[in-house]
């Protein structure tokens, strides 16, 4: 066989790239600062939170925010929510995706520069890095180094410290779901439930490694949000961009020296160094870019050192660029059809949960017909039904009820182990509870018209004067 | 391997396998998956010493730990009985009365009751005691063979119906036409008769009115109200367990009566599982 050198023509592109690390210089500026406030405030609610107390009187837990998962309960504040009334919590997402998609259609990858846990944590990692290593150039020589005592040692603390904002986040998770001082304790006592430390483990292994090595690479390959986030863009929308009609042609250049016949690009890759995700911003927006508005701090120290405009790098919307770089006005349209639609549907489906939180019915009943018998013909020829009846008593005082039926001429109804005294059956719910009744209806034959009748159970509160009607079938023969 | 040959295009070396004249590249598993599926070798080894493993000839090796799912399953059988010793021990206790009117006593005796009738009573009384049409007497209505008080029901569940239990529930209806007792055409008079009672229109001064004081008032009773200490059911109802309330049906019936039969309880289940038995079968409807 005759030793064929390998044509380098013909080699197939290797699409699988190795994962460069990314260490992005650290910048004050404006975008940095805000950065900082958001971490320290999202951090504030994500550990604070739960030992928030709100008192619910004797005998309900006085944890502000709080998923009782054993209770079935879940508090926020003032609200309660009861598992059937999960709907709010369909609403709370409704909002969250609308919101994501209204501060997309605004200001871009608002959520990914800023907010997402996944650039939060990132940041504090790199800010672990930074303190025990240093910056950038010093972080990239410390990966390059032999391994020494030194390094070994840096290392050590970097990943103990990862450990600890690791661990505490995922107790600012579990902690959620329990009383957190009787949770926090137990965990460190090994008397938690082995479902508190498996979500120890889930949350506060994932982020130690999402925010320790996922890092960029989450935002790029693995987030679907980010491949959507950039659907919602339109010219309009605010984004991170280069004003390439100022700075190019780019090039190096001296201080006071004049920039007549040149672009403003001094070319000195602050905001490639900047970078979280390591991009190139003067390509122009691209999918790896989250949107932090770290290269336009950056930038902007290089335009002041130079004396040159600020905003080489800026927000600023496609439809604008285009303007100044004819030397127009930009106008900037926050109010399109777009944002207003996607502000108002937002505004309804808020506007539905507070009404339905105000006018929240405390008591609701659901019925359940049996099936096995669905009607039995009585020694006096009436036919009866049995149903599972449930008051779901929603305050935390014991109700006093009275139950009877209606729509059929002649119906009765009798609670076992309850007894009826003009025609209403007295029962009681006990408070923050389910009370479950085994109710018997009992109508004349002659009044059932078809195999299933309608007719209505009406509850009373005795005490509140509060009526629940629910409509029920009476099953019987066919006619 | 013997040929360390390396394809030119990719630069990644061959197994040495070639098929008309196509070669396979070494592409191993990748480490991370090596390394995982060895740990796994080594995990498996502390499961040798710690649980159960080996069989020998006469039967395994038992491990440290010496961990058995069955003791588990008892030590968890062991708590639960435990768990619910409290309760039983009050319904063990108390009357089924005194059962029934403590809502928690009850809801309790309940909960289990409809367990235990799943478990022994609905393969023939069906789920919720709608009972099986002529074989198996409906137990959520309100007309009772036996009778419908919770301390009826508790003793026929107890001692069962026409079994050898001594104390079961026991009478024989006569066979009124295979016996020769009454003729076709008197066994057709008092069916007519009870047909009549059992649809609310008693034909009054008939034939088979007479038939039925002389023959059948003495178990079903003045107007056919039935007699629960002898098992004698109501006629005066469309509610049958073992005919249909037709002339026809009745007619059958009397040349030669169907009768039922029901173990005796007491022999399998303890008291107390009787007494949850007892509560929710009253609940079901009928209960008196």
């Amino acid at each position: 066989m005759n030793a064929v050198e390998p044509d380098v023509a013909k080699q197939p592109e290797n699409l699988y790239e190795e994962t460069k690390r990314i260490h992005p210089r650290t910048i004050r500026g404006t975008f940095r600062s805000i950065k900082w406030v958001v971490m320290v405030v999202l951090m504030a609610v994500w550990h604070v939170g739960p030992f928030i107390r709100w008192d619910r009187g004797a005998g309900a837990p006085d944890q502000a925010i709080l998923i009782d998962m054993t209770g079935r309960r879940a508090y926020f504040f003032g609200i309660e929510i009861w598992p059937q009334e999960v709907y709010y919590i369909t609403g709370l997402l409704l909002i969250a995706g609308l919101a994501l998609f209204l501060m997309s259609a605004v200001a871009g990858r608002l959520w990914c520069g800023f907010l997402c846990f996944q650039t939060v944590y990132t940041d504090l990692f790199m800010l672990v890095e930074r303190v025990v290593v240093g910056d950038r150039g010093k972080r990239i020589s410390f990966d390059r180094r032999k391994w020494d005592l030194d390094k070994v040692a840096r290392k050590t603390v970097i990943l103990f410290l990862w450990a600890l904002i690791s661990l505490a986040c995922g107790l600012g998770f579990c902690l959620f779901f329990g009383d957190a001082f009787t949770l926090l304790p137990q965990i460190f006592t090994g008397d938690a439930g082995a479902g508190v430390y498996t979500f120890l483990i889930i949350v506060g292994g994932g982020c130690f490694m999402m925010a320790g090595w996922g890092r960029e690479q989450v935002c790029i390959y693995v987030c679907p949000y980010s491949r959507f986030q950039s659907a919602m863009f339109d010219e309009h929308s605010m984004i991170v961009a280069y004003e390439a009609w100022r700075g190019e042609p780019r090039g190096a250049a001296r201080k006071n020296q004049s920039f007549e016949g040149r672009g403003h690009c001094i070319d000195c890759k602050a905001c490639i160094a900047a970078c979280p995700t390591g991009l190139d911003i003067r390509m122009g927006n691209q999918l790896a870019c989250i949107g932090c508005a770290l290269c336009i701090d950056a930038c902007d120290q290089m335009m002041d050192r130079y004396k040159l405009p600020r905003g080489l790098i800026s927000y600023d919307s496609i439809i604008a660029q285009e303007a100044r770089a004819e030397g127009k006005v930009a106008k900037m349209r926050p109010f399109r059809s777009r944002t207003v639609i996607y502000a108002a549907m937002i505004a309804f489906i808020a506007g539905v949960m507070v009404y339905g939180l105000t006018f929240r019915s405390t008591m609701e009943v659901s019925i359940l017909h049996e099936r096995s018998p669905l009607y039995v013909q009585l020694g006096s020829g009436d036919f009866r039904n049995g149903y599972t009846y449930k008051v779901l008593n929603m305050v935390r005082q014991e109700r006093r009820l009275a139950l009877h039926a209606e729509g059929i001429q002649g119906i009765a109804v009798d609670v076992v182990g309850e007894t009826v005294t003009e025609g209403k059956a007295k029962i009681s719910a006990d408070g923050d509870s389910v009370a479950t009744f085994r109710v018997y209806a009992t109508a004349p034959e002659n009044e059932l018209k078809s195999h299933a009748t309608p007719f209505t159970f009406v509850l009373e509160d005795l005490d509140s004067g509060t009526i629940v009607r629910s409509t029920a079938t009476f099953m019987g023969p066919d006619k | 391997m013997a040929s360390a040959e390396k394809d030119p295009i990719s630069g990644i070396y061959t197994t040495g396998h070639e098929w008309d004249g196509i070669k396979e590249l070494n592409t191993p598993m990748p480490r991370w998956w090596v390394y995982v599926f060895w740990a796994c070798i080594i995990w498996s080894i502390g499961y040798w010493v710690v649980y159960p493993t080996w069989p020998t000839t006469t039967g395994f090796t038992p491990g440290i730990w010496h961990y058995s799912s069955r003791e588990e399953l008892e030590k968890e059988l062991v708590n639960q009985k435990a768990a619910r010793s409290q309760w039983l021990s009050k319904i063990d206790a108390a009357s089924v009365e005194e059962i029934e009117n403590d809502k928690a006593l009850r809801n309790y005796a309940l909960a289990g009751g409809r367990i235990a009738f799943g478990e022994n009573c609905a393969a023939c009384h069906g789920t919720g005691g709608v009972g099986t049409p002529g074989a198996y007497p409906n137990l959520a209505d309100d007309v009772w063979l036996w009778g419908g008080t919770l301390a009826d029901i508790q003793q026929t569940i107890t001692h069962g119906v026409r079994n050898d239990d001594p104390d079961s529930r026991n009478s024989v209806m006569p066979s009124f036409g295979e016996d020769g007792l009454l003729t076709a055409e008197q066994i057709k008079q008092v069916a007519d008769y009870v047909a009549s009672v059992s649809h609310k229109t008693p034909a009054a001064g008939s034939p088979g009115e007479a038939i039925f004081a002389e023959n059948c008032v003495v178990c079903h009773g003045e107007g056919a109200v039935g007699n629960k200490d002898v098992g004698a059911p109501p006629l005066n109802t469309l509610v049958r367990t073992f005919t249909k309330p037709t002339s026809e049906g009745v007619a059958g019936q009397v040349t030669k009566p169907k009768m039922g039969s029901m173990p005796s309880w007491g022999r399998r289940l303890d008291k107390a599982t009787i007494k949850e038995l007892a509560i929710y079968v009253h609940s079901l409807g009928g209960g008196q």
